[in-house]
């Protein structure tokens, strides 16, 4: 009688639990199979904009669980499928939270996609171990972008920069007379190679421990060729150690014409420009031996240099020579300034070739530089002016993306 | 004809350079890091260049017994060292592997070496900053001054002297305030220049005015 009781029990539990399983998995196949977590809000997937393609952002309002901030709250899972019914496959998780700029959304970034495949994508929200689902509601298709938006006032800018260049080499090739102002690194290269000329002793030069894809060792090469030229004509001695084997090659070259040019080729010798090696503080421990051995009178440093700066300039001010250096690493002009009787700073590393060649067309490049330069001192104080009276957001304007 | 090609070659590439970075498409999107693949190519090539060049003066000077010349013997002898063992005592693809013969004279003399060249560096910046700080005149007064806050504010000492001061007048906060204003202003200055200047040049390199590093005017 009892068993048949219990029995009876059952097939009415089961008669009665029956329909209601299938209409929880009938009605909510967007959701996880348990309630006790609140799913995110609507999801919204959409192509990354300005990049190569290959990328979708997903972004989601955040499950009220989240916002609440209800302890155990374990994070999103992201999946992908490409039919809104599924399958879907885990692409990643990210935790709770919203992001800084937008805290009632969260975003995620799915940069494995294929292009011109459409995607869903379905948002697990995690509390103590149970989930609840939000689907797109449409399918989104990743693609390639023919101009990055995010880099318009890059473009603006270098537009307005390259028409003041041509402009001024135009005007500088009609005949226009130039103001330079007068270097002082620049000024004293004669100097420095007539003084090493009248105690017979070698000139070093030493063109940075980058390769030939450094501006600045293109840079500290056009003021070899200066430097190398004076030299032939006052039948001093120039050594160029170098770190990078086509930094070698280009600065024989530059050297080899500079004699030819100067009317003594037959003073060339390929020795004067040779390899020490590519390791920075070898390269330093090797040109460090060499000054202190062969006690130049002369030490040229043009180009781009890092931590072996200071290894090289202090050792050339101990042995008493007179040092020219030229950087463009901001963090290695102190220790040039503090070591050597004339510094290169910056720009004027840049602006030796015009100044040192007074050809008018590089001159011409070098007034176009000022008016870039004074057009960012007009936005400075322009963006002073309109933070400061709170009218908009002036900084925004200077912000890029990608590129 | 041996000017023309590579100004024509920088000019072409400095122009697809500049056009690929506001076109993400492809092939735009690519070209840099196809172009930064044949520099390397051509650079791994080129080493033997300068590794030849190396040996070649370093012999000579040997051979002629110049003055110096025992210090091109070691390096012809420490160059073969490294060459021999990495090519036939080190399992040839493996030689990188740690317990190798060769990666053990890398981690047990070339590295020492070139921490011992850093580490040199304390006592040069030590021996220039007694040149720079010198007080001579009002800058280098200034120069003087300003280093001896940033130094002391970086060091316990600093808080703890001034520690009875207002908050903002802490000497870790005056040392923050230099590094934060005027230092950064005048960094900041120093590069824009350098980024106008780079534009510059490297304008001048692709429209072919800028010719010096091929040996011309």
């Amino acid at each position: 009688m009892k068993q048949k009781f219990w029995l009876g029990l059952l097939v009415v539990l089961l008669i009665a639990a029956g329909p209601h399983a299938q209409e929880s998995a009938t009605a909510a196949p967007d959701s996880g199979a348990s309630p006790l977590v609140k799913p995110p809000g609507e999801v919204i997937a959409s192509d990354t904009p300005n990049d190569a393609g290959g990328s979708i952002t997903i972004k989601w309002e955040r499950s009220p669980d989240d916002i609440a901030g209800v302890a155990g709250f374990g994070g999103y899972n992201i999946l992908r499928g490409t039919s809104p019914d599924g399958p879907f496959e885990s692409i990643g998780e990210t935790s709770g939270g919203g992001d800084p700029d937008d805290p009632m959304h969260k975003t995620y970034l799915d940069n494995n996609t294929t292009d011109g495949v459409a995607y869903y994508y379905a948002i697990d929200s995690k509390l103590n171990g149970t989930m609840a689902r939000a689907i797109t509601a449409t399918a989104i298709v990743s693609k390639q972008q023919w101009f990055n938006f995010g880099l318009v006032n890059m473009l603006i800018a270098t537009v307005f920069l390259i028409s003041a260049i041509l402009y001024f080499i135009s005007s500088a090739k009609s005949g226009k007379k130039l103001y330079i102002r007068k270097i002082a690194g620049l000024e004293a290269v004669d100097e420095a190679v007539g003084r090493a000329t009248e105690m017979g002793k070698k000139i070093f030069y030493i063109p940075g421990t980058q390769d030939m894809d450094n501006v600045q060792t293109i840079a500290g090469l056009t003021i070899l060729g200066r430097v190398a030229r004076l030299t032939a004509q006052y039948e001093a001695r120039i050594d160029v150690p170098v770190s990078r084997s086509l930094v070698m090659v280009t600065a024989r070259e530059v050297v080899k014409e500079a004699y030819l040019k100067a009317g003594r080729p037959d003073s060339y010798t390929d020795d004067m420009v040779y390899y020490l090696t590519d390791d920075q503080f070898g390269y330093a421990a090797g040109i460090d031996g060499m000054i202190v051995r062969q006690k130049p009178a002369t030490i040229f440093y043009q180009g781009a240099f890092y931590a072996e700066a200071l290894l090289l300039a202090e050792t050339g001010n101990s042995i008493g020579a007179i040092q020219i250096a030229g950087t463009a690493m901001p963090s290695q002009l102190p220790f040039f300034v503090a070591a050597c009787d004339y510094t290169l700073i910056g720009e004027e590393l840049f602006a030796a070739s015009a100044y040192l060649s007074h050809e008018p067309r590089l001159l011409g490049s070098l007034k176009g530089q000022d008016w870039g330069k004074a057009a960012i001192i007009l936005a400075l104080l322009l963006g002073f002016l309109i933070q400061v009276s709170g009218l908009f957001d002036f900084a925004s304007l200077f912000s890029v993306a990608g590129g | 004809m041996k000017r023309e090609i590579p100004l024509l070659i920088a000019g072409i590439v400095g122009c697809v350079l500049v056009i690929q970075y506001f076109i993400p498409h492809t092939p735009f999107g690519t070209l840099n890091d196809v172009f930064s693949d044949w520099f390397s190519i051509i650079q791994a090539t080129a080493i033997w260049l300068g590794a030849l060049n190396l040996i070649k003066v370093a012999g000579d000077k040997v051979y002629k017994k110049q003055k110096d010349w025992p210090f091109s013997l070691i390096i012809i002898i420490s160059f073969f060292i490294m060459v021999v063992v990495g090519f036939f005592f080190s399992g040839g693809r493996r030689f990188l592997e740690p317990g190798t013969p060769f990666s053990q004279l890398y981690d047990y003399v070339y590295s020492p070496l070139m921490a011992m060249m850093f580490a040199l560096l304390a006592f040069f910046v030590g021996s220039a900053s007694y040149r720079a700080f010198r007080a001579r005149n009002k800058e280098a007064t200034i120069l003087l001054l300003a280093a001896f806050f940033v130094m002391l504010g970086r060091v316990p000492l600093g808080d703890a002297l001034t520690g009875w001061l207002p908050q903002s007048l802490h000497m870790s906060n005056v040392a923050s305030w230099i590094m934060n204003v005027p230092h950064l202003a005048g960094q900041r200055a120093i590069m824009i220049g350098i980024a106008l200047g780079t534009v510059s040049t490297s304008l001048r390199l692709i429209l072919g005015i800028e010719r010096s590093y091929l040996g011309g005017e």
